[in-house]
């Protein structure tokens, strides 16, 4: 038995107020996983849910085979995947540990299933990538580590299963390790740990075993339990999408919204996006009183100091100002069977804000095993690739890789309302014309009064010193 | 500074999901269902919009076969919180005598709480409708998304729900078509209770332990509220000190041996039990798969 296991409570070492005190510290980490039945997924999620005593005892007996508990009916849930032996879906796991609670995003490992693979990433601080020592390294290993980099994921458990497969044999992990090793290198992945294990014997999961002496790092869940979770966002510039206007009275209007990233407290200023107009916060308002301090990712509700025209889906922030541009570049994943089409009208849902949009391009399309880009003038179902984006308000964004909150979005198909796909901003599109002309005409119409004309003198000298007049009548 | 708690974590998500809804849809609605996750989701709604109130009425699907005690809770619940509730029932079904003896728990279940709720829905023209399931009760559950589509007669596709990613919710629908959400998807039971325990959120006195009256039969222990509920050969009538885990119909809910009469010895039994809640609930069991199929015709 481990120490990981839930401790049972007895008549004298069971202090429950002890227990609610640990409990209401202890913090919250999400991970995925991805993989198919063969690769033993079913069985390591099934060996952590028992072990950790997330699966409970009626569901285990529903899931006795031939007198032995069959891990993978655990897991999928729906008729179709039990019929077919199949995971179709992303399915939701919740499990935890003395010292952590885990929501594991549980989603199916094949090509076909690149969208579940995007939609369990999306949200994880852990990605758990699962080989077979048996087969080795696979093109399915490699999209799945691609998919999580490209999602943000910063830690990654290379987890090299079916150890008893192989042995238990050094070389074969070293070998995987070596192999794998350039790749993640060359995709930029952050932090990974590479870890033998038999999910089916249960080594190097819970509990160590005794078949790898020569592995001295910790088991799968000492590593969960410990590991640095995602760097928080707290110290990144503040952002909040206003959800809603909370106006119960003439007395009160607050903003409403979950703050994506960095802290406020009363007294800070801030700016209105798209306005720009700046004001100070006077209160952070929660149904639990005033306070002093917030930060990502609470949902509070803000009073500002000056009366200013805010609504849904305006931003408010403060520190570096987001990017603004109606033109942008993105890494798409396409979800819809209908294929990404430059002439079909979309939504993007970016924060609390929806604006029509088209794609104005596709840049390349990125073969996930091999890393190479192809010229491509759409995506399909489970493609990646870099896109330009049209929309037709701008919209006030970080990039992706600094902002997961702000840097994301869904593209919405007008016709259906499926989501077709979901997007990673790169960068405002380089030199783009339409944004150049976006930020000159909002700068002319702020520079030159309403119904007035503007002559610029012949010589230059004098042009610039007229413009500079304007300018500075508008930077004021 | 620090990280934000599991508590807190799942509170500031729940709270952000609600408020998306509310500004979204034209209609929402809150199902309530008076058990220990309703009265969560309808403090998370308070919060979400505080200092206003909840800007969307609470809706009862009421069987008529609920416990007494709950129906008392409901009311001085409402009207405590001062949020509109609305009450519906299938009155044609049961003028016809829908009971579960009579029909068996499927089809009861299909007449008196899916057919129902659909009812209560289009007459409400309702375009959300907010559930606290919680995705670690059944496996089907698993696997449903925060924001679930449902077509114009309300069915559930689980093979083509949409992509969900971030927190970036597609709520787009036709007039006709509606979406479940759930903002409780990530919260586990243990959640529920140690967040009750410590906002001091009321719930029905049923979830504490007590003496009471009910029928035995094998591990099942039934209260015998309704006409119809008689004892069968081999029941015995016994005075039981029990305590109710999940809250339905009293003539197929049974209650747990227990002697949990606060909320931290209900959370030591918690930590202790290795049964699942839905195990005591009748109508999961039908048959394999039994959630997912009256989910997609529309059940909660």
């Amino acid at each position: 038995m481990s120490a990981a296991f839930v401790e049972q409570p007895s008549q004298q070492s069971f202090d429950i107020e002890q227990f609610l005190a640990a409990e209401e510290s202890k913090g919250l980490l999400r991970l995925t996983t991805a993989g198919s039945v063969d690769d033993g997924k079913s069985t390591l999620i099934g060996r952590l849910l028992h072990d950790a005593k997330g699966a409970y005892e009626d569901q285990l007996k529903s899931a006795i085979r031939g007198g032995e508990i069959d891990f993978s009916l655990l897991t999928d849930g729906l008729r179709a995947e039990r019929e077919q032996g199949i995971t179709i879906d992303v399915a939701y796991r919740y499990f935890a540990t003395p010292k952590r609670k885990f929501i594991l995003a549980d989603t199916p490992g094949h090509e076909q299933y690149t969208r579940n693979m995007a939609t369990g990433a999306s949200t994880a601080e852990l990605a758990i990538i699962l080989l077979d020592a048996h087969r080795g390294l696979t093109t399915q290993s490699r999209r799945h580590a691609f998919i999580a980099t490209l999602l943000g994921i910063p830690n990654f458990v290379i987890a090299v299963n079916k150890m008893d497969l192989a042995g238990y044999d050094q070389e074969v992990f070293n070998r995987i390790r070596a192999e794998f090793e350039p790749f993640l290198e060359r995709i930029d992945t952050k932090n990974y740990y590479f870890l033998p294990l038999s999910a089916l014997k249960g080594d190097n999961v819970v509990d160590r075993g005794s078949h790898m002496p020569w592995f001295e790092g910790p088991c799968l869940l000492e590593y969960l339990e410990t590991v640095e979770p995602a760097a928080s966002m707290i110290q990144a510039p503040f952002r909040m999408a206003v959800q809603r206007v909370v106006r119960p009275d003439q007395n009160f209007r607050g903003y409403a919204g979950l703050i994506g990233s960095g802290t406020i407290r009363p007294g800070d200023e801030v700016q209105a996006l798209p306005s720009g107009r700046r004001s100070k916060v006077r209160r952070i308002v929660t149904f639990d009183g005033d306070l002093e301090m917030a930060h990502a990712p609470m949902s509070v509700t803000l009073t500002l100091a000056d009366e200013i025209d805010i609504s849904r889906g305006d931003m408010i922030s403060s520190g570096t100002p987001p990017l603004s541009a109606r033109i942008f570049d993105a890494t798409m994943v396409w979800f819809d069977a209908h294929p990404l089409d430059p002439a079909h009208d979309y939504l993007v849902k970016h924060t609390s804000h929806t604006v029509p949009a088209r794609v104005d391009g596709v840049r390349h399309l990125v073969n996930v095993a091999t890393l190479e880009t192809e010229p491509a003038s759409s995506l399909a179902m489970n493609e990646i690739g870099v896109v330009r984006i049209a929309t037709a308000k701008p919209l006030f964004f970080d990039p992706y890789r600094e902002n997961r909150v702000t840097g994301s979005f869904i593209l919405i198909d007008r016709k259906t309302n499926h989501t077709a796909g979901a997007g990673m901003i790169l960068a405002e599109a380089e030199g783009s014309l339409e944004d150049a002309a976006d930020r000159l005409v909002r700068l002319v119409r702020a520079a030159v009064p309403e119904g007035a004309r503007l002559n610029l003198p012949a010589d230059d000298a004098q042009a610039m010193e007229v413009v500079r007049r304007l300018l500075k009548g508008v930077l004021k | 500074m620090s990280r934000l708690s599991h508590l807190q974590a799942l509170e500031a998500e729940s709270i952000h999901i609600i408020r998306e809804v509310a500004s979204e849809f034209q209609r929402p609605v809150m199902l309530y269902s008076i058990g220990k996750d309703s009265s969560v989701m309808v403090r998370l709604a308070q919060k979400a919009f505080y200092p206003g109130p909840i800007p969307f009425p609470l809706l009862h699907v009421d069987t008529t076969y609920k416990f007494k005690e709950m129906i008392e809770f409901r009311d001085k619940f409402a009207a405590e919180l001062g949020v509109k509730l609305i009450v519906h029932s299938n009155t044609s079904a049961l003028e016809a005598g829908a009971n579960p003896f009579r029909l068996g728990t499927e089809r009861c279940c299909g007449l008196l709480k899916t057919q129902s709720l659909l009812d209560a829905l289009r007459a409400g023209s309702y375009d959300a409708a907010f559930g606290g399931a919680r995705r670690d009760e059944e496996k089907s559950r698993a696997k449903e998304r925060i924001f679930s589509f449902r077509d114009s007669l309300g069915q559930w596709d689980p093979k083509n729900q949409r992509p969900e990613l971030w927190n970036l919710f597609n709520g787009r629908v036709e007039p006709g078509e509606s979406i479940r959400v759930f903002p409780l998807s990530n919260w586990t039971e243990m959640d529920v209770w140690q967040y009750i325990h410590v906002e001091n959120i009321p719930i029905v006195p049923l979830y504490f332990a007590k003496d009471r009256q009910v029928l035995v039969r094998g591990n099942s222990l039934i209260m015998p509220e309704q006409d119809f509920v008689k004892p069968q050969l081999g029941d015995r009538l016994e005075t039981v000190r029990c305590r109710m885990r999940s809250l339905g119909c009293s003539p197929c809910t049974g209650a747990i041996r227990s002697d949990a009469d606060t909320l931290p010895k209900i959370i030591a039994e918690l930590v202790a039990v290795r049964n699942s809640e839905r195990e005591n609930r009748v109508i999961d069991h039908d048959r394999e798969g039994s959630m997912e199929l009256k989910k997609r015709e529309g059940y909660f």
